[in-house]
């Protein structure tokens, strides 16, 4: 049994942490685009902007157990198998991508406008500015918004116990609900809840030393 | 003395929920090499958006900004950029990079510039000495009063060896102490490097302390512009009369 939950618990980290790296592969360019030609960004350019607002509002809005069947053959394709812990993170990719996209949108429009326009004035390229100024400037935010993608990528992973995907929130179904061992699901939820304080605790604190905004260091 | 920027029939327009708004009406003026050159004008008056058009933060409606004899509008995005790194800006809300030291602040401009980190950092270190402000070198910028920040723009703004210094409201966020002192290191830098500068404000007093020419805005249009001595002594327009008038009473 314990034997069985560590490796629920290993299979829930590489699930989740696997899925938030490609889930922002994915949504950090998307999120750098939404945010740059936005109305008000470096490379405002309206259509750009709708088209790939309009993908991430459809793809946040379906349910996760619903994406999660609709990509059996994309996973299939990649994976070779729709079951498993490693099939799971490419429904979980998908899910995570488009919520990722505007989470570093969100961050880098709160880099204040004067600071790009100093960027500007001093001739800097669209390219500088992205790197040197809004991400490097929205950075804490950037990174207490990862803190909240791996929180919400850990609740998608145990969701995706349902069709057979590996890790805790597997066994919770398979013992603690088919074969009403409550304990079993006790104490998977209580290993889930320890890991998301754990990762919350740990995304907080980064983000906090790497601020540089307050008066006292 | 060749004129350095030239300003011509300037216009801008922006589009608002009531229609059109024209933030500048038919503007023309010139700015000598050299020159330290005041922009006033009530608030609304559309010292901003001139001065923001000078480096095309904003771009003209119709009209041109010449600098060198150069139509600025005409640059490619590439020869814009090398035109900006020679026409610094410094703002009211200094618009430092809060994740970066103030060393690391004044070397921005020398990245974009390209030069080589160590040499940035030597030449960062002695403009941080030219406006007295070395020993906060690795001191960031939510550590500093005002005035400091303004001193690390300033400094900033120097790195990239600018020919051109646009002041936007540069200290209208500061008291008058401080007011006092970054002109005075304003007028140091055009008096050593030669640079020209445009100082954008609403306080008379700071065209008095430091300007040689100003031009007086109106509603988005030019009311006045001559010598300050000229148009303290004998102002013409209303708005230079007003303008005058509120510093008396103050």
């Amino acid at each position: 049994m314990v034997q069985m939950l560590l490796e629920g618990t290993r299979d829930t980290l590489y699930m989740t942490l696997m899925a938030t790296l490609f889930g922002y592969v994915l949504g950090l360019p998307m999120g750098i685009v939404l945010a740059v030609t936005d109305k008000n960004g470096i490379c405002a350019n309206k259509i750009v902007y709708k088209v790939l607002d309009f993908i991430v509002n459809l793809v946040r809005s379906v349910p996760f157990l619903i994406l999660l069947i609709l990509v059996i053959p994309l996973t299939r394709l990649i994976v070779g198998k729709s079951y498993g812990s490693t099939a799971t993170i490419v429904p979980l990719v998908i899910a995570a991508a488009p919520f990722i996209a505007r989470m570093v949108e969100s961050s880098l429009k709160e880099v204040e406008q004067g600071t790009i326009e100093a960027a500007l004035s001093m001739g800097a390229g669209t390219g500088t500015i992205i790197w040197k100024v809004l991400l490097a400037e929205a950075r804490t935010s950037l990174l207490v918004g990862v803190t909240i993608a791996v929180g919400t990528i850990l609740g998608y992973s145990a969701m995706a116990g349902v069709v057979g995907g590996g890790g805790l929130g597997d066994i919770a179904i398979r013992y603690g609900y088919y074969r009403y061992e409550t304990g079993v699901m006790i104490v998977t939820i209580i290993i889930l809840v320890v890991l998301v304080q754990i990762l919350q605790g740990l995304g907080m604190m980064l983000s906090r030393k790497l601020d540089r905004r307050r008066r006292e260091l | 003395m060749e004129p350095l920027i030239r300003v011509e029939q300037l216009c801008k327009e922006f589009q608002t929920k009531d229609g059109t708004f024209a933030a500048l009406n038919n503007i023309s003026f010139s700015i000598d090499k050299g020159d330290i050159f005041g922009v006033i004008g009530l608030s609304g008056a559309g010292k901003s958006t001139l001065v923001r058009c000078m480096n095309l933060l904003e771009r003209p409606s119709s009209g041109r900004v010449w600098i060198h004899d150069r139509d600025i509008a005409q640059l490619s995005p590439k020869e814009l950029r090398r035109t900006r790194q020679k026409t610094g800006m410094i703002f009211q809300h200094f618009n430092l990079l809060m994740q970066r030291n103030v060393l690391d602040n004044v070397c921005f401009p020398l990245e974009i510039a390209g030069v080589k980190k160590k040499e940035a950092r030597k030449r960062a270190l002695e403009l941080l000495r030219t406006v007295g402000l070395e020993e906060k070198a690795s001191a960031y910028p939510a550590q500093l009063s005002g005035g400091q920040k303004q001193r690390v723009a300033i400094a900033r703004v120097l790195a990239g060896d600018p020919e051109i210094l646009l002041c936007d409201e540069a200290t209208s966020a500061l008291d008058p102490q401080t007011t006092k002192s970054i002109l005075a290191l304003l007028k140091d830098i055009n008096a050593q490097y030669g640079i020209t500068i445009v100082v954008i404000t609403h306080e008379m007093g700071v065209v008095k302390e430091i300007c040689n020419h100003v031009a007086v805005l109106d509603h988005g249009k030019l009311a006045e512009l001559d010598t300050v001595a000229e148009v303290f002594g004998n102002p013409k327009s209303k708005a230079a009369k007003i303008l005058l008038h509120g510093e008396l009473e103050e």
